[in-house]
């Protein structure tokens, strides 16, 4: 009886994630994070807190950071989705990644994905982020392990290379 | 000390890529085909007696696994240190958050409902929820004195310090709960059969506590238990002891059901269930020269350990060790004592223990400073320990450390001087009071005392195939580099490529018991294995005379490809053995309680906002010795992540109770420091060397939690001159004290 409900209140849903259309039936109000991580198995993005406090679940909506623990799916819908997975990619992330990684920006590397993904959204919008802009743009990624400090001096380091590059 | 060509370099971190590009895997992100979901029901009353349990209307419950204490195949207690703490809760619950039934489900969405929809009736108890109730035994809950363990360390004649004392200051400082916060919930997934036994994989610190917990509650032999750690999303102490009841609950699931099972926390489970930091209180009472001398004295060091033992002896007796700081006291009288509550059991996280004693101390220093009229400076360089004198379990300072140099050089760094007279003037008018403050102190590294001559420790490396070479341990990997480190220690031992050396998962199935992976001992003990078990591999190339002395690495590479193709396989092992010159009394408490202590001189800058009464730290330095720094950039990491948790447990992370159970069980409403929070953070190394690690590394993980708290609330007393003697330090709290001063000057008035 269970299953009759859950595939009776299931919709066709579409959209484009890292590059790839994907078209699926789900719950409507299924939370986009879970889509993520079980229909599609894209388990870059983490879950910390279920509800928006910790960004560990970010990902880029139509180019917006979003944190998709707290999107349901439908509003997911024809979207365009970048995750963790499909940024690896893209130039800029790998120096953004070369950065975390001679930074020390990663440490436990739960927190990783969504700070990288949070990271290059800010690069994205200020190419010169100052120090301020830095902890401002990641005050909505929590991470236990590292201080930020060395998160900070990765961001500012991958920001210099772009200018230079 | 030697500086090499990769100890000392901050070489790419083992795992870095696959974390960077989302690769990694954690438990919540492995599937096994047929998988249930697993989930606990829990006590909602803090004590009482279980009467009745009622399978709530509207479920089908025949879709669902079940399971209660009486499917327990083995032992219904979770194997540590004492037996007395049930896998799932017997007829009686001892805490809020007890698990008391658990359920397994195909359809994970299927759960809440039900555990929700199970009535549990009680017959409550009176439950106790402090120190001071747990010791004055209104009600006994543990034992015949509700008292897990005492300690007492006694050094010289404290009774006849009294009468020579020119001051006497006493003082009572206490600290609060503190959640470890880890971003990664914890979780396992369990699978059974009965050819095999239980395989559990997860989010852990500790394979083989978890292995040893399983055998027991399973009655599995050793060969049918297999532990394998998943990437672990931080862990701080916080996945030391309670995964062992996850990876329970699970098994058992995957038993009953004949399914693998996966169980995960959500956040407000994990933080209202799992343990936190145990709460403390310290009570000094020192005797004094007109000069600053400390002539000695009693310290009473006292945690709530809640409901069971757990690691709560542990625990205590660290924070005991610490109890005297970096200062020679001639006669010391210290007792400690972990007392029970019904507050879910208190566990490790990073520190243990020692965070607690050493804020108290570094706290009293102040206190002493003021009543003798000294600076803190100045308080501190009278007393601080030098080589040759003992700590207050009469070990003797045998490193040539110089604390007070230590603090010159952190003064100097920090512009401590001229802050501090900048601070007072601006203080007379400005609307906000800065102020800076010190604290001095020390970690000891390794277990204690003897802990580590019976743990026994073992390491293997192997030579392979391919050439590389590949190191075993059970030492586990959350963050802090431990893969990255212990492949630098044995490509340096070897004279190979980073590259060219490997880390095994850690699966019990393959490493041996290199221990738990806790105490600031994994770079220190477990390393100096790891060099040991690498040349192992060397002698025994050299003994087949398949490489020559002066060996390039491809020449080694080569030759482990023809040792292992000739025979098969190539493995050294090494074992701890403790150092014929460390001398400990377990009974007495007296003697090496650590093989290597790392010192530390901390200094904080605050501004309290007169407005909001908020404290915001505004500059921190963190100078230490931690003797041969093996990775620069990892342990910088070390120093700021500490720091900035510690920093939380300070002014930010308050656990709020009620009827014994967390009320702010959410990232909401239980605060951490955000990017935003914290100072710019300066961290520096002096560089001494210790004989007993690798390459004269000593621990360096727990330290940083140790010294922000007592230096940011010396600061805050800098600034406000008025004392705080009580963790964490909320806007609220200031208000309160800086009013109740207030009414009580125009009383005096
Ligand atoms: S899991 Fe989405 S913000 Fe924490
Ligand atoms: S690296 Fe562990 S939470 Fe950020």
């Amino acid at each position: 009886m269970k299953a009759a409900n859950s595939s009776r209140s299931k919709s066709e849903i579409s959209f484009i994630v890292n590059g790839d259309r994907k078209t699926m039936r789900v719950h409507p109000m299924e939370r986009l994070l879970d889509v993520l991580r079980q229909e599609l198995g894209l388990t870059g993005a983490k879950e910390g807190c279920g509800e928006g406090e910790c960004g560990s679940c970010s990902v880029l909506l139509d180019g917006i950071l979003v944190n998709s623990c707290l999107i349901p799916v439908l509003q997911a819908k024809d979207s365009v989705i970048l995750t963790i997975e499909g940024l690896a990619g893209i130039a800029e992330l790998n120096c953004l990644q070369e950065a975390f990684l001679e930074c020390g920006g990663a440490q436990c590397g739960i927190c990783t994905p969504g700070m990288i993904l949070a990271a290059s959204y800010l690069l994205q919008h200020k190419p010169q982020a100052t120090m301020e802009d830095i902890r401002e743009g990641l005050s909505g990624n929590l991470c236990r392990c590292t201080g930020y400090s060395q998160i900070f001096e990765a961001v500012a380091e991958a920001s210099r290379r772009k200018a230079t590059a | 000390m030697t500086t090499g060509r990769i100890v000392g370099a901050s070489v790419p971190r083992k795992e870095g890529r696959d974390k960077l590009t989302g690769k990694a895997q954690y438990v919540d992100d492995m599937q096994l085909p047929g998988m249930l979901y697993g989930a606990t029901v829990r006590s909602r009353i803090p004590r009482g007696k279980i009467k009745k349990i009622t399978f709530g209307p509207g479920i089908a419950w025949d879709e669902f696994t079940v399971v209660s204490a009486k499917d327990i195949p083995g032992k219904n207690c979770i194997a540590l240190i004492v037996d007395d703490q049930s896998c799932l809760a017997d007829g009686i619950v001892n805490h809020q958050e007890e698990p008391i039934l658990l359920l397994a489900h195909a359809d994970r969405h299927a759960l809440p409902k039900a555990v929700d929809s199970i009535a549990i009736e009680y017959d409550p108890l009176p439950a106790i929820f402090t120190i001071e109730e747990s010791e004055s035994q209104s009600q006994i809950i543990w034992g015949t004195d509700n008292t897990f363990k005492t300690y007492l360390v006694e050094k010289g004649d404290v009774d006849g310090i009294w009468e020579r004392a020119d001051h006497i200051v006493e003082g009572e400082y206490t600290t609060g709960a503190q959640e470890q916060l880890y971003i990664e919930n914890n979780g396992m997934i369990a699978a059974f059969d009965p050819q095999h036994g239980v395989t559990v994989w997860g989010s852990l610190q500790c394979p083989f506590y978890i292995h040893k917990a399983l055998m027991s509650l399973c009655n599995l032999p050793a060969d049918k238990v297999r532990v394998v750690q998943m990437e672990t999303g931080g862990a701080f102490g916080g996945k030391e002891e309670y995964p062992s009841i996850i990876a329970g609950h699970a098994a058992l699931l995957a038993i009953k059901s004949g399914c693998p099972v996966k169980i995960i926390y959500d956040r407000m489970e994990d933080m209202a269930a799992t343990t936190k930091r145990h709460p403390s209180r310290t009570r000094h009472r020192t005797a004094v020269t007109k000069d600053g001398k400390i002539l000695g004295g009693e310290i009473e060091f006292t945690i709530d350990g809640g409901a069971y033992t757990t690691l709560s002896p542990v625990v205590v007796s660290r924070g005991a060790i610490h109890a005297g700081g970096p200062y020679y006291r001639p006669n010391v009288r210290i007792r400690a004592r972990a007392m029970a509550t019904n507050a879910p059991p208190h566990g490790a996280f990073r520190g243990f223990g020692a965070p607690q004693s050493l804020f108290a101390v570094e706290r009293h220093m102040n206190r002493i400073a003021q009543t003798v009229g000294l600076t803190p400076v100045e308080i501190r360089q009278r007393n601080f320990l030098k080589p040759g004198q003992t700590t207050t379990t009469e070990q003797a300072i045998r490193e040539n450390i110089d604390l007070e140099k230590l603090l010159d050089r952190a003064l100097q760094l920090s512009d401590y001087h001229s802050m501090k007279k900048r601070f007072a003037g601006e203080n007379a008018t400005g609307p906000a009071k800065k102020g800076i403050g010190i604290a001095a102190f020390l970690h000891g590294a390794g277990f204690t005392g003897s802990g580590e001559r019976n743990l026994g420790s073992v390491v293997e490396v192997e030579a392979c195939a391919d050439g590389s070479v590949r190191v075993l341990v059970s030492s586990t990997e959350f963050g802090q580099g431990t893969k990255t480190v212990l492949c630098q220690i044995v490509a340096e031992t070897l004279r190979i490529g980073y590259e060219d050396v490997t880390i095994a998962q850690a699966d019990t199935d393959d490493v041996p018991n290199s221990g738990p992976t806790v105490a600031s001992r994994t770079v220190m003990v477990v390393g100096k294995l790891v060099q040991s078990a690498a040349l192992g591999i060397k002698q025994t190339l050299t003994a087949a005379g398949v490489i020559r002395p002066a060996y390039s690495a491809q020449e080694f590479r080569a030759a482990c490809r023809a040792y292992v193709a000739a025979h098969g396989a190539l493995r050294s092992s090494a074992r701890f053995e403790a150092p014929s010159d460390v001398f400990w009394d377990d009974e007495k408490y007296r003697g090496e309680a650590y093989a290597a202590f790392a010192w530390a001189v901390y200094i904080a800058a605050v501004t309290v906002d007169m407005t909001t009464y908020s404290v915001s730290v505004d500059d921190f330095l963190a100078l230490q010795e931690v003797g041969k720094v093996l990775h620069p950039v990892l342990a910088r990491g070390q120093i700021a992540g500490g720091v900035a948790q510690a920093i939380g447990y300070t002014l930010y992370e308050k656990v709020v109770w009620q009827n014994g159970r967390m009320q702010n069980s959410q990232m909401t409403n239980y605060i951490m420091p955000t990017s935003v929070d914290l100072p710019p953070m300066r961290v520096f190394f002096e560089e001494m060397g210790n004989i007993h690690g690798a390459f004269g590394a000593k621990g360096i993980g727990e330290l940083p939690m140790d010294g922000p708290a007592p230096a940011i609330l010396n600061a805050v007393e800098d600034a406000l001159q008025v004392s705080f003697d009580s963790i964490p330090l909320l806007p609220e709290d200031i208000y309160e004290k800086l009013a109740s001063e207030a009414v009580v000057e125009t009383e005096f008035r």
